[in-house]
């Protein structure tokens, strides 16, 4: 039906040229479902993929959790996944552990948290959310998903391989990934590596340079920048992240390809190694870290701010009242996007680089918690005085709010280069970023699927379930991380095999039994989550088209998967999205489409 | 048999799950409510559960710190560790007095304003006076954290006194050289072509600074409260050398020299006789003995803190802080590397001074 109702609707003539002849024809299986050009399949093809390869990343955490806390003790569970070459009577193998930490990292930041996230509610929001019948260029889109596709295949299909995956962690540092005598996750498994990262590259640009042109160019009548809601200030921000920052990766990946299969010497240098003194002379593996932390750091704020974003809308739908500081909230993405810039450096203060180059990063690192300061604030004055709706996804975002709050403050540690110094690859890190990014992240994108899964799906989740899975995720990644800290002050380097090798952390061997039975009530938290998800896509309630009583344009679309969302004209906005429990209303949301009275104020114009 | 058994067990566990939540489904739509919506008293409820996670979650914030808290590194056994340590303690207090407070008023809110049918949430969308409170102060405490974290660092990566004792640490995969400059206090040239199984470090035997350098593996001394400047390098892929006990840690790159200096503080036999490290090393020993191990003494490490491959995990060289006394009776023990029997007799040397300055 969605096809008919579109198709000679007059009015799409005025607002998209591009979109043209494609309702007339019938699609086939594969146009719709495989090869789809329309925003919302794209969306739901990121996500499925995502949630697979979370799957596998978590699985592979559950592995090496085993592993921390009985080292040498025989769980089947490890030979049965990896066999008798890495995992020889249930032990995992030393280097089969440096490969899952590695990958289990790379799927985690890239594929589930850049990929997954970005590419989920970009794709489903920004048409939706700015009132555009689809991206400016479905077949980029559609593209994008496909290439990321592809680089999530080929880093998976590198546990095939004789050698294994690669294994110098997910940054992959030369000389350890450039050279394949250094070990045996530096043969072929890098290449691999490289090579999908290379299609995730590619996949992040089309992506990134589609979401950008349709925010600026696509916005329906009356959608000012300012009036647009935060989620999409906030996959603005990460994409113009991402297209500036994801091309230096790939020059850092083109160099050390170059460094591996051609003989060049651009990271490498005076190394001896197998029994043999290499020719490679004059390269710095301290270039290597700058290109990377280049794309590095604006990453972390790629996974973050998108989660930000969708918290702000959940947080302000659900607590029934404004977002507090909406402009404050666009200037603190703002600073926090440039700010990504100047920071890099924060994670080479013990590299060897000039030390008056480090006091500069320490000053501009820590600039950063003023706009992050300002986000919290904000968030906790928006429930202030609230009228609280606990849906699944509100207790995500409120989740969220709590770990970006606990794992920034430890990034004050961490961003003072005296104090890095001493906590610098230890644990502390680990438990840093994983509670500031990987949590933080994972909660805002949980919220965003049980938020719009009625959108994605037109059905509910299951709430219920929906509550047992945030609070065992919360209490778990807590039970985690927070404990992890203190690995860390004790000394405790990361990416050990084991500690046992030290007489000095054998009285730690029972926080890490602590952290892994936390890890294990995670990983079965995920299963529910998993349940609910798959179940509720065929089983769960119907929605109705407007569930949450929010104000932004998506819930205005009828409750269908209609080509070109509206079937009729576009929406023409006329207010901020922001105005719940506004006084002198009837309800306690004004949707955007509704006309401001005479004499009224639009709240975002203040 | 078993593993048939265990696979029927998971199908029939989902199965069970299944028809409960069917059955629930049902029961629910003959009730006639939606249980996709969210009620006063799901609100009520999750409310109550967010103050009682706030509660939870300090307490265990508090047991942690209670039964971890001991278990933590010593007191730092260098000089510019204490106020690094102090400076860590500054910020630590800083932390945690945000992270009370954000958190109780994060999760008291929740409890407070849940959702109730007939209530209205207050419309307020901005107020300049509080969003430039919460600018201004975090403006004001980080620069305060920045400027008290530079000063500390500039302090320690200040250049060395010339006259500092120089050692090297050489890593690789996957152990730790070092190498004592001798009585000139200058280390001979090394080249990384001139390795060989004997000569670990590709010393240049042509270079007569390093005549009088003495190496030693395994174990290495240093001598109380006198500065001792490192020098660091790698033979192959980056190594970090970590000095828990010490404060201190520096990466050591391929192709290039890196550097860290420090001065410690306490030799290594006042730290075993401080009452912490007994405490510490004597739930250690019980541990230890539980599992069969045999007991061992305190000792300061310096351990790899880089991803390096197979055995990153067990890269250690032992640290022997001594008395300047003791320090010195050690040394004379140790033989220079490049003794009579060895120069000349290695191969390949490179006999030019020019051929050698063709490497860099």
């Amino acid at each position: 039906m969605s096809m008919d109702n579109l198709a000679h609707s007059n009015e799409h003539h005025t607002h998209d040229e591009h979109h043209h002849e494609e309702h007339h024809h019938e699609e086939s299986f594969v146009s719709k479902y495989i090869f789809s050009m329309d925003h919302k399949t794209i969306s739901r093809q990121f996500l499925i993929t995502a949630v697979i390869m979370a799957v596998f990343a978590m699985l592979m955490s559950v592995l090496f959790r085993l592993q921390l806390a009985w080292p040498g003790e025989k769980f089947a569970i490890i030979n049965a996944l990896l066999g008798d070459k890495w995992g020889k009577d249930g032990i995992l193998d030393p280097e089969m552990y440096m490969a899952l930490v590695t990958i289990h990292g790379t799927i985690m930041v890239f594929m589930v948290l850049t990929g997954g996230l970005s590419g989920t509610f970009s794709n489903l929001l920004i048409p939706y959310q700015i009132g555009a019948r689809d991206m400016a260029s479905g077949f980029l889109n559609m593209l994008s998903y496909w290439f990321f596709f592809l680089s999530s295949i080929i880093m998976l299909s590198s546990f095939f391989i004789e050698t294994g995956p690669a294994s110098g962690g997910w940054t992959v540092y030369p000389p350890l990934s450039a050279l394949p005598q250094a070990m045996d996750g530096s043969k072929l498994g890098m290449t691999f590596w490289l090579i999908s990262m290379t299609f995730f590259i590619v996949s992040s640009l089309l992506g990134g340079l589609n979401y950008i042109v349709t925010i600026l160019n696509l916005r329906t009548k009356g959608m000012s920048m300012t009036r647009l809601p935060l989620t999409i200030w906030a996959f603005l921000i990460t994409a113009i992240l991402g297209v500036l920052s994801f091309p230096v990766l790939l020059s850092a990946a083109l160099l050390l390809i170059f460094d591996r299969s051609f003989g060049t010497s651009f990271y490498l240098s005076d190394i001896y190694i197998g029994g043999q003194a290499l020719e490679q002379t004059g390269g710095s593996p301290i270039l290597y870290q700058h290109l990377f932390w280049f794309l590095g750091h604006p990453e972390v704020y790629i996974i973050i701010l998108p989660a930000l974003g969708i918290t702000s809308e959940i947080i302000s739908v659900n607590s029934r009242k404004p977002i507090f500081g909406y402009r404050a909230m666009i200037g603190s993405l703002m600073a926090i996007g440039f700010l990504s810039f100047i920071v890099w450096g924060h994670h080479m203060f013990i590299t060897g680089m000039n030390p008056f180059l480090g006091s500069v990063f320490v000053f501009t690192t820590l600039l950063i918690a003023i706009p992050s300061a300002v986000k919290a604030f904000n968030y906790i004055t928006t429930l202030w005085k609230g009228n609280i709706r606990f849906t699944p996804a509100m207790l995500f975002a409120i989740g969220l709010v709590s770990t970006f709050i606990s794992g920034g403050l430890t990034g004050i540690i961490l961003a003072d280069s005296t104090l890095d110094i001493q906590v610098h690859d230890t644990y502390f890190v680990v438990a840093h970023f994983h509670i500031v990014m990987g949590v933080s992240a994972i909660l805002g994108m949980l919220a965003g699927v049980y938020h719009w899964f009625p959108k994605m799906f037109l059905r509910h989740m299951n709430k219920k379930l929906g509550y047992v899975h945030f609070w065992l995720t919360f209490i778990s990644a807590y039970g985690v991380f927070f404990p992890m800290h203190f690995l860390g002050l004790a000394g405790v380097p990361r990416r050990y095999y084991t500690n046992s090798a030290f007489p000095m952390f054998d009285n730690l061997v029972e926080l890490n039994v602590l952290i892994t039975c936390f890890a294990l009530l995670g990983a079965f938290a995920q299963i529910i989550f998993l349940f609910n998800f798959f179940y509720s896509m065929f089983r769960g309630p119907k929605s109705v088209q407007n569930p949450w009583n929010a104000n932004t344009l998506e819930w205005t679309t009828p409750m269908a998967h209609t080509h070109g969302n509206w079937p009729g004209a576009l929406p023409v906005v006329h207010r901020w999205p922001y105005d719940y429990s506004k006084p002198g209303k009837e309800r306690d949301f004004v949707p955007q489409t509704i006309p401001l009275a005479e004499g009224e104020e639009d709240g975002g114009g203040h | 048999m078993i593993k048939f058994l265990v696979y029927v067990a998971i199908i029939l566990t989902v199965l069970a799950i299944g028809y409960l939540v069917r059955v629930f489904e049902l029961a629910s739509a003959l009730k006639g409510k939606k249980q996709e919506e969210v009620t006063d008293g799901d609100n009520r409820f999750m409310s109550k559960v967010m103050l009682t996670y706030l509660v939870v979650f300090f307490s265990f914030v508090i047991w942690v710190l209670w039964e971890f808290g001991p278990k933590l590194l010593p007191e730092s056994a260098s000089e510019h560790g204490i106020f690094l340590d102090k400076l860590f303690d500054f910020n630590m207090a800083i932390i945690w007095i945000v992270f009370v407070l954000t958190h109780t008023l994060l999760f008291y809110f929740s409890y407070k304003y849940y959702g109730r049918k007939n209530n209205t949430a207050t419309y307020l969308p901005h107020n300049n006076t509080l969003e430039m409170i919460w600018t201004v102060i975090p403006a004001i405490v980080l620069a305060i954290i920045v400027i008290y974290g530079i000063k500390s660092w500039n302090k320690i990566t200040a250049d060395a006194d010339p006259k500092t004792t120089i050692i090297e640490i050489y890593a690789k995969q996957f152990d730790w050289t070092a190498r004592y400059a001798g009585k000139d206090n200058v280390l001979g040239a090394s080249n990384y072509k001139l390795i060989t199984s004997t000569n670990d470090l590709g010393m240049d035997t042509t270079s007569k600074e390093g005549f009088d350098d003495i190496i030693v593996k395994n174990e290495f001394h240093i001598p109380v409260n006198k500065e001792v400047e490192f020098k660091f390098r790698s033979r192959d892929v980056i190594h970090s050398a970590y000095f828990p006990h010490f404060r201190a840690q520096m990466n050591c790159v391929p192709g290039m020299t890196t550097m860290f200096h420090f001065t410690p503080i306490i030799t290594t036999a006042e730290m075993r006789k401080k009452p912490k490290v007994v405490e510490l090393m004597r739930g250690i020993n019980q541990i230890r003995a539980d599992r069969g191990d045999k007991p061992e003494e305190f000792n300061y490490i310096l351990l790899c803190n880089k991803i390096c491959g197979k055995s990153h995990f067990n890269m250690q060289m032992t640290i022997v802080v001594d008395t300047q006394e003791d320090y010195e009776k050690w040394l004379a023990t140790k033989k220079p590397f490049l003794s009579k029997a060895l120069i000349g007799s290695e191969t390949p040397v490179i006999k030019t001074k020019e051929q050698l300055t063709e490497k860099k």
